[in-house]
């Protein structure tokens, strides 16, 4: 199979495009030269899905990925970097074979409605990825926070969100 | 440079054509002022100030905050700049893992092309 790659010209790289749209909201977008059932596929199964969210120039490495994409199902990421652990989690709200998925991310109370359409065209997959935060703070702080610290903070809010369900069981 | 920051530097450029504005940018360089303070330094009406502070919140160099019947200005020009640097790195986490997408894409588009022939022999 990697014989066979090396021998294929390199299929053009496509220009991928990121927009503040409003207050609350982060877009981004960008072209796959494949079928949307292939691109879908690669979103919502968690062996390829591993394979691609955690770039090797992030320095991280993923853990575990589980993902019952099925509208109610949750999705859990663990993720180490430089010795500390991290999660991301959150519900699928909505599971369009091919066409659409949306989930919440509930790290925090700040954390985004994810909604990603896949549009297919002559065989090519327009992926267009809408975030939409809380609040005009929540997106100021996950961009601002979210190269350096996003993961410290993350490992500290799993640490807080323990002793919070803690101290909820005992009251 | 993604379309987010451009549009943003086309505003600011515009914003920064005209000399009262840039005035006004120098003026909030040195201390925060109110629109009315604006205004007189500058010898405008209300209505005038409050339009180049609008063009200048519009493109990000200026931030106004209202507190009680006073509009008071500072200088944005700071948080404009962390703004784009974060939507960049943004862009660059997301392109890097859109470039690894590609290659499992690709690597499924040869699987169906493999798995085809098999089906029609």
């Amino acid at each position: 199979m990697d014989a066979r790659r090396e021998s294929e010209p390199t299929p053009m790289k496509n220009r991928t495009t990121v927009e503040r749209k409003s207050e609350r909201e982060l877009v981004t977008t960008r072209t796959f030269n494949g079928p949307a059932r292939i691109v879908f596929e690669a979103w919502t199964k968690p062996e390829l899905f591993k394979r691609w969210w955690v770039p090797k120039s992030m320095g991280m490495s993923l853990l575990s990925c589980e993902m019952d994409v099925r509208v109610g199902g949750r999705y859990r990421l663990e993720f180490s970097y430089e010795g500390s652990k991290s999660a991301f989690f959150g519900t699928y709200k909505e599971v369009t074979p091919h066409s659409r998925l949306v989930w919440t991310n509930e790290e925090s109370e700040d954390g985004a409605i994810t909604t990603v359409t896949f549009e297919e065209k002559d065989g090519k997959t327009l992926l267009v990825m809408h975030e939409l935060y809380p609040s005009k703070e929540a997106l100021d702080a996950a961009g601002t926070g979210a190269a350096d610290a996003m993961v410290e903070t993350f490992a500290q809010l799993d640490e807080l969100l323990v002793t919070l369900g803690a101290s909820v069981g005992r009251s | 440079m993604v379309q987010y920051s451009r549009a943003r530097f086309d505003a600011s450029f515009a914003a920064l054509s005209d000399a009262t504005r840039r005035g006004v940018l120098e003026r909030l360089g040195r201390a925060d002022a109110s629109i009315t303070d604006l205004a007189e330094k500058f010898h405008m009406t209300l209505t005038g100030m409050k339009k180049h502070v609008g063009v200048l919140e519009q493109a990000g160099l200026v931030t106004t905050e209202k507190v009680g019947r006073v509009r008071t200005c500072k200088l944005g020009l700071r948080r404009l700049e962390e703004e784009a640097a974060w939507i960049e790195r943004y862009h660059q986490l997301w392109d890097a893992r859109f470039d690894e997408l590609d290659k499992v894409v690709e690597e499924l588009k040869w699987k169906e092309k493999v798995d085809g022939r098999k089906k029609r022999k």
